[in-house]
């Protein structure tokens, strides 16, 4: 299995405008590149998580203007489903769900060709809105409400208030809530996405960045020289490529051993592999 | 062009909505003709009476056990047809003629349909209702790569349609009975620990049945017709590491053959 997938290059990077920083998650990425290609015609909307109909419950929203995209930025660490048109962001699970419908598109009418950027996030597990909720107020003792920011990251689960507390669980705690489906997944940082980003492997408020596609890597350089993004060589910045290489051999290794326990889980019976 | 395939459409208890959607790549039909296959059978287009030996037979709708022509026709279409493809729902799935029981004028007694993989072996699914002209497309120029392509592209094409014929083969096992519902999706795939939540069954459902709840699909299964489009959709039913992985020069390809002149 190949860790990290393919791609064409690989740096740390962050947005250049302090607006977008100012609430992103880590370098604002998948923010700024959205923001730019709007801007540049390179995409006509993006489809993006926004906020829905309950604290911090996400709703796929189509945002067609840079103000629409700044109000989605952010992780909600639960599941938004994604799926359609134009510009596209999502978990390694939703980028494949997006390649195979380009390739295989069963019930989807001409996605194929309309598909100008997809960017893919690291994800090493999600969790159900449910179970986040149940995180969150039930181990960190902090009402959805009032949630300000949530983090996952040196191996803790980290909850920011809107009045300044910050309530920390260690991840062991939250492991069994994770999503079931999520326990399969043979992909740590989007193999299949034009650009793939996501925090672990470069300094706070940084982000890794792999450009994979020869579309992601048109769109990346011109972005780059436009200035809209600062970057990095990947082995000047701590911790670097090996933390990630580390974290996706953990994440497959582990889910591979899944796999194989799935298999055998009955009695001379066992569960279905979906990977052919 | 001698190198051509030949390709027809077989249409048995269905309502003509697959045919459109052959025709419904616009010019990429001609494309198709110009380049990589004669219709050598279908109806109204072709005046062919009897089905004809051919390359790959585009089957549409289910067979009407009560209408013995359906029963030789499809049987015929077997023997005559190098590939068989069960286009759309009906033919693979019965999709809505699963709830026919009959008692329509002038032919009250037609009441049992079945998927034609009840009666004869079947070598590749596309589900869906109306099936997707984009997969239609793929699946002639898989086939075309398949049967007329070098090495390379047989390989491409035999690695692009195994889930397509592992379904069929599926569906063609006797006692197989699958209800290629939304069904599917909940025994196949939720209640496999599988489901992640990305929503593509729901995008693909033709009649909405399928909400996305909480990040899960919820089925209403009073809504589906049955067609197989939300599992076959499914990132989780199948999904080749190697053939999606791939999709830049697979897409390539495909958008290549469909634009020969290079324009």
């Amino acid at each position: 299995m190949d860790m990290l997938g393919k791609y064409k290059s690989c740096v740390a990077a962050r947005s250049t405008s302090s607006e977008i920083l100012k609430c992103s998650q880590d370098g604002g990425i998948v923010t700024q590149m959205f923001v730019y290609a709007l801007e540049e015609g390179i995409i006509d909307g993006a489809i993006v998580a926004g906020p829905g109909d309950e604290p911090w419950k996400p709703q796929p929203m189509v945002a067609t203007t840079p103000e629409e995209i700044l109000a989605a930025r952010g992780t909600r660490y639960n599941i938004s489903p994604n799926l359609d048109k134009v510009g596209i962001v999502g978990t390694p699970c939703q980028i494949q769900a997006l390649r195979k419908a380009q390739l295989y598109p069963v019930g989807l009418r001409y996605v194929t060709d309309k598909i100008a950027l997809a960017m893919g996030i690291f994800c090493m597990e999600n969790f159900s809105y449910q179970s986040m909720k149940q995180i969150v107020e039930d181990h960190c003792n902090v009402d959805l409400h009032s949630l300000k920011k949530t983090d996952i990251g040196k191996g803790k689960y980290w909850a920011y208030t809107n009045r300044g507390a910050v309530s920390q669980i260690p991840l062991k705690v939250t492991h069994k809530y994770e999503q079931p489906g999520c326990h399969v997944c043979l992909d740590y940082v989007a193999n299949m996405g034009d650009i793939s980003t996501g925090s672990v492997g470069s300094p706070d408020g940084w982000s890794t960045v792999f450009v994979r596609s020869t579309n992601g890597d048109n769109i990346w350089k011109k972005a780059v020289e436009a200035g809209v993004f600062e970057t990095k060589a990947i082995d000047s910045v701590k911790p670097g490529l090996d933390l990630v290489t580390k974290l996706a051999t953990e994440k497959i290794t582990k889910n591979q051993k899944e796999l194989e326990h799935r298999a055998k889980i009955g009695v001379g019976k066992g569960l279905r592999n979906p990977y052919i | 062009m001698s190198n051509k395939i030949t390709l027809g459409h077989v249409h048995m208890s269905g309502c003509t909505g697959c045919c459109v959607s052959i025709a419904d790549t616009y010019g990429g039909l001609f494309t198709l003709l110009d380049n990589y296959a004669d219709l050598v059978y279908t109806l109204t287009l072709v005046d062919v009476r009897h089905i004809p030996k051919m390359d790959v037979a585009l089957v549409e709708g289910s067979v009407c056990l009560q209408d013995e022509l359906s029963i030789e026709e499809i049987k015929e279409t077997r023997e005559k047809a190098t590939v068989v493809v069960a286009l759309g729902g009906c033919s693979a799935y019965g999709n809505i003629t699963r709830f026919s029981r009959g008692g329509q004028f002038n032919q009250p007694q037609h009441e049992s349909y079945v998927p034609i993989a009840k009666l004869i072996d079947v070598d590749v699914y596309i589900p869906g209702c109306a099936p997707n002209p984009e997969m239609v497309r793929n699946v002639a120029v898989m086939a075309y790569l398949l049967l007329k392509g070098n090495d390379a592209q047989k390989k491409l094409a035999t690695a692009y349609l195994a889930p397509l014929m592992a379904l069929a083969k599926d569906g063609s096992r006797i006692e197989s009975d699958s209800e290629a519902c939304g069904c599917d999706v909940m025994l196949k795939v939720i209640n496999q620990g599988l489901c992640m939540g990305c929503g593509t069954c729901a995008a693909s459902c033709p009649v909405f049945a399928i909400s996305m709840e909480y990040g899960k699909p919820n089925i209403d299964r009073e809504m589906c017709i049955k067609c197989g489009a939300c599992y076959a959709s499914c990132p989780r039913s199948f999904f080749s590491f190697d053939v999606c992985g791939d999709y830049e020069n697979i897409l390539g390809a495909i958008s290549a053959a469909m634009n020969p002149g290079g324009n």
